[in-house]
């Protein structure tokens, strides 16, 4: 079995569930501050949208921005050399944006349920803003957040279609896992896929665990009987 | 010490338009559920902002619509007691007392042990909330406001959290801890008991309206109007015209009383439940009436009766003695004589 579409798969996912994590939840968090409930619904079609489109859409969209014949795609490679469409950067991006919106909506979720007296009341006693999120508001939503991530984690690591658009199917250097499986299952090599299939489905249910583990860790603060 | 308030919100179909200023006793505002109680406590602490209006505290202008005035709530040095509380569930009540202070490690730890031993909690500091009781809770959350000592402490609906077994006991207790905090004091309820118990001076609100205002004592004791009437309990409210020669006609109840003492603008009059009592000849200030129910309380009866000439509607409630009423006899055809009643605006 030939490793490197693992070792390109979990250094896309890893790099690009960093990404996605600070990224949705500070669109979560701007978005539940928002005042006007208007432009509240329309932000959050749009930050959803990969979400439900086809990920080869998501992948056009992609490359209709980042194309080497599109304004953004030219630029940075005629100013600063850098192709970004099938190379590994644009496994990473392909990876972000689709596990973009789990992240989003599972930090939106989170925020908006931490009950607003908590944080009256941090302003009442004189907390800033900024200690009231990071002292009360995302240790409340953390269990929330953190089942987010790994949901987003396990989006970016099977992640194909966009992938496959925007970054193509290049041995050893943009064929993750799910293309590996792909192209193995495509060439009529069955039983090389079988490995791969394996390590995919024993870390998604590594990641479920987890999930699971994060909503039981959820309800420590409203259980009677908490260890110290 | 004083807080001016006059202010103006339309909120969600409703709208809140209160004025009213204190003296430095301590205030309780009584109304029912959805009357604005606690969006008027809200608005003072910053943690909602009015449409228009000016709020006060101690000469400070904390809101003023018109010259754009509007401190943050961190800055405005008001002590809010939430109705659940409001602790941070995932803070041992020790971080509860200490996060918001702005003091050094070590001042903190001294000033929430202080706090603690003040409120006896020694014991409690290393809990986390869901792991006190009720009560408990309730004097963290006290504590907490204190340990930041605030102009002035606004409680909402301090023990409607508890069970209501709890209630009476912890009252007392509260009012003892709450002497601790010298300072004004503003409590929002919905039971006339606390009301009267903790307030020197009382505001009844209706519908986002300050309906009356005054000494709690006189209002409990001689309301003016209709609507101090209704919030004090009173059961027997009607109508009335007032006839030169001193007689009221309760229109409701077909009756006729006479008062030597009748003020002016006098629209209504209400008779305290505990105000009647059972003769044998009809004389002044006497009806007669027929029996509708008997309603058994824990140490009295409740009846309900009607004057032979008055409206089915409206019938009259009294309370009295289970003996008296046991060895009252023609109890169908009852004589009561009214001792006194509230002549209402």
């Amino acid at each position: 079995m030939n490793w490197s579409p693992m070792l390109i798969s979990l250094k896309t996912a890893s790099v690009s569930i960093v990404i996605t994590f600070f990224l949705g939840l500070y669109a979560a968090k701007l978005v539940v501050g928002m005042k006007s409930e208007k432009i509240r619904i329309f932000i959050d079609g749009i930050l959803t949208l990969p979400l439900v489109l086809p990920p080869t859409v998501v992948g056009f969209f992609i490359l209709l921005i980042l194309g080497v014949k599109r304004p953004v795609g030219r630029f940075l490679l005629e100013f600063l050399s850098v192709k970004i469409v099938f190379s590994w950067t644009a496994t990473v991006i392909a990876a972000v944006i689709v596990s973009f919106p789990l992240m989003y909506r599972s930090a939106r979720g989170a925020l908006e349920q931490v009950d607003k007296n908590l944080i009256m009341a941090g302003r009442t006693l004189g907390m800033s803003e900024r200690r009231i999120f990071w002292r009360v508001i995302m240790p409340l939503a953390l269990p929330g957040i953190a089942s987010g991530g790994v949901l987003a984690f396990a989006r970016g690591l099977g992640e194909f279609g966009a992938t496959a658009m925007v970054a193509g199917n290049i041995a050893n250097k943009t064929r993750t896992l799910p293309l590996a499986i792909y192209a193995e299952v495509a060439a009529g090599n069955m039983e090389d896929s079988y490995g791969y299939v394996a390590v995919v489905v024993l870390i998604s249910f590594v990641v479920l665990s987890l999930m699971n583990y994060f909503t039981i860790r959820g309800s420590k603060y409203t259980d009677k009987d908490v260890s110290k | 010490m004083s807080l001016e308030v006059n202010i103006k919100k339309k909120y969600k179909g409703f709208s809140l338009d209160v004025n009213f200023q204190t003296n430095g006793e301590y205030l309780g505002i009584l109304g029912a559920s959805g009357s604005g109680k606690s969006l008027t406590l809200k608005c003072i602490a910053g943690v909602e902002t009015p449409d228009e209006g000016k709020i006060v505290l101690n000469n400070r202008v904390l809101y003023d619509s018109q010259k754009n005035i509007n401190i943050i709530p961190q800055s405005r040095n008001i002590g809010y007691m939430f109705q659940n509380y409001a602790l941070f569930p995932n803070m041992t009540a020790e971080e509860n007392i200490s996060v918001g202070l702005k003091l050094s490690k070590k001042e903190k730890k001294l000033k929430t042990n202080e706090l603690l031993k003040m409120f006896h909690l020694e014991d409690m500091g290393y809990k986390y909330p869901a792991q006190l009781s009720g009560g408990q809770q309730q004097r963290v959350a006290l504590a907490r406001i204190i340990a930041y000592e605030p102009d002035v402490l606004l409680l909402d609906e301090p023990f409607s959290a508890l069970d209501s077994q709890l209630k009476s006991e912890l009252h007392t207790d509260f009012f003892d801890m709450l002497k601790l905090y010298k300072g004004e004091v503003l409590i929002v309820t919905h039971s006339k008991d606390e009301a009267y118990r903790f307030s020197e001076n009382l505001a009844l609100i209706e519908n986002g309206a300050i309906t009356g205002f005054g000494k709690t004592k006189e209002i409990f004791e001689h309301p003016k109007s209709l609507s101090e009437a209704k919030m004090i309990g009173c059961k027997n409210i009607s109508p009335c015209e007032v006839s030169a020669d001193n007689k009221i006609l309760c229109t409701d109840w077909g009756m006729i009383l006479k008062s030597n003492n009748i003020p002016e603008n006098c629209k209504y009059i209400g008779i305290p439940s505990g105000n009647f009592e059972t003769v044998n000849e009809p004389g002044a200030n006497t009806i007669e009436c027929k029996l509708v129910n008997v309603i058994e309380e824990i140490n009295e009866y409740t009846i309900v009766i009607e004057n032979n000439n008055g409206h089915e509607n409206n019938p009259i409630y009294f309370n009295i003695n289970k003996e008296t009423w046991n060895n009252t006899k023609n109890k169908n055809e009852l004589i009561l004589k009214i001792n006194d009643f509230y002549l209402l605006k």
